[in-house]
């Protein structure tokens, strides 16, 4: 290992932290302008123009309200849960490859912090470890709202779990390969060689299972307002609740990325598009996508939820895998 | 270098944990060590360059103890410290040493004789994935098929036990229905 390669991958590390902690800040703001646009509101407008500093009013907030833990918490746990559900984020996209492979100055900088060769099933396992996060807060809180939360995160992970992995599973027996970068290259030809195209089916399931892992509106049981108050997040003020927030919308757009590497052709050029600026279009598509979902579909209940995944998806996940898997052999 | 850190960092990070998880007399405590000690494993896999292995125990084990958790919430409150009644010490002491005897004794033969090698090594050229596979479907096919026809007798019989009255839903109903049952 040369010292080259370590000072370029901490640099890589430190632009991510820093450039997805601002995104997931932006999100929050985003988020309300969206919804409040889709609700004819106006949403935050005072702190700056169209209330673009709502942000940072937020974060000073966040920074500077009291660190509370409840009497009866399970001190420890409860302090850890964020970080958890924040560095397990932050350490999916660590095999996530952002742009296509740029050059300054003659040092050719690929934008990917590690190159595994397992690199999806990385991401959707280091993606599943971010629900310990909710749980432990659930369980440790000491509170009822809190622990019916966590008994949701239990079920949740469950259930999404296996879809994620079923229908994943046929676009990678199409590429014989779990590097997100071969599942790039694979459709490298232009838009018609996007495997949305060949498995339509696949994709839409993995979008599902994606609200679901990201705890986004139908799927968000774990802090169900209408419901359980805020679920596990009940006892958390300040930055702890920041942290579980942060840790949310950086998966937001760690699911983005993989269903625009997956299915919609990742970072190649799309006609006159350069790569990089597709790929961007494609996930702040998502993004915008995610946000649609929530203003426009109401919650749905846990037994719903293991219904749908059990009964519904996981069925349509294995007829695709065998229909797949007899195609490919003719 | 990095390497001989790196195997330092985890060996105590899991040896660690895992004491945790015997130690603590708090469910939840124990759990949790018993979560990250699992994770904390898969570093030794990625170690030694085997991603897939390194992957597959994070994914498996994220399951498997979430599942844990379930049983835990259940049954214990878990922000409470659980109540031991050790029956006797000597039994207890007797049994651990012995079973820390026995791993002494199966880590350390190999390095004494010096035959540890590898049966499998890795090939130029294939992938992890691939190299599980090809061992699995060739010389383990058969304790693989095993395993698999007894983990479908485990569902079936998971799905039978669970079933029983698959037909009513609880949620369906109205309270009085479920007072009159209760009653019954």
């Amino acid at each position: 290992m040369s010292g080259a390669f370590i000072i370029e991958t901490i640099i890589k590390i430190l632009i991510v932290l820093g450039l997805f902690s601002a995104l997931a800040g932006f999100a929050t703001y985003v988020e309300r302008k969206v919804l409040a646009f889709m609700q004819r509101r106006l949403g935050p407008m005072h702190v700056g123009p169209y209330g673009i500093l709502q942000v940072l009013a937020d974060g000073i907030k966040l920074f500077t309200k009291e660190d509370f833990v409840p009497q009866n918490a399970v001190k420890s746990i409860f302090k850890i849960a964020p970080v958890i559900t924040a560095a397990t984020a932050f350490m999916a996209m660590a095999a996530i490859p952002m742009f296509p492979e740029f050059t300054i100055g003659g040092y050719t900088v690929r934008p990917i912090i590690s190159d595994i060769n397992v690199g999806l099933l990385y991401v959707l396992g280091v993606m599943a470890v971010g629900m310990y996060g909710p749980l432990l807060a659930g369980m440790a809180s000491g509170n009822k709202w809190s622990l019916i939360g966590a008994a949701r995160t239990t079920i949740q992970l469950l259930s999404f779990e296996i879809v994620t992995g079923l229908s994943v599973l046929a676009p990678l027996m199409m590429v014989g390969s779990l590097s997100l970068i071969d599942i790039n290259n694979y459709q490298s030809g232009g838009m018609e060689n996007w495997i949305i195209w060949s498995q339509p089916v696949a994709f839409v399931l993995f979008l599902i299972a994606g609200f679901a892992e990201t705890n986004r509106t139908p799927f968000d049981l774990l802090e169900h307002e209408a419901e359980v108050v805020s679920g596990y997040a009940t006892e958390y003020s300040g930055m702890r609740w920041g942290m579980f927030f942060i840790g949310e919308y950086a998966n937001l757009f760690t699911v983005s990325f993989l269903v625009s590497i997956i299915f919609l052709g990742g970072f190649n050029d799309w006609g006159f598009i350069p790569g990089a600026i597709a790929i961007l279009l494609k996930v702040f598509f998502f993004i915008f996508l995610f946000l649609w979902t929530r203003a426009a579909w109401p919650h749905i209940r846990p037994d719903q939820l293991m219904w749908l995944c059990w009964k519904v998806l996981m069925p349509v996940a294995l007829i695709n895998i065998v229909i797949t898997g007899i195609v490919l052999m003719i | 270098m990095i390497e001989a850190i790196a195997f330092y960092t985890f060996a105590t990070l899991t040896i660690a944990m895992f004491t945790i998880t015997v130690m603590s007399k708090n469910a939840l405590y124990a759990m949790s060590a018993l979560a990250a000690g699992m994770i904390f494993i898969s570093g030794f896999f990625f170690l030694l360059d085997a991603d897939f292995l390194g992957v597959v125990q994070i994914i498996v084990y994220t399951g498997a103890v979430m599942a844990l958790y379930a049983f835990g919430m259940m049954f214990f409150d878990s922000t409470k410290d659980v109540k031991e009644n050790n029956t006797s010490n000597k039994v207890v002491f007797l049994l651990s040493g012995m079973s820390a005897l026995l791993l002494v004794v199966i880590f350390v033969a190999p390095i004494i004789s010096d035959k540890v090698q590898a049966l499998y090594p890795m090939k130029e050229g294939i992938g992890n994935a691939e190299a599980v596979g090809i061992v699995l479907f060739t010389k383990y096919l058969v304790p693989f098929e095993v395993a698999a026809v007894m983990l479908l007798v485990a569902m079936i019989s998971g799905i039978i036990m669970a079933s029983k009255r698959m037909d009513e839903s609880l949620t369906l109903k109205d309270d009085d229905e479920i007072q009159e049952k209760a009653v019954q």
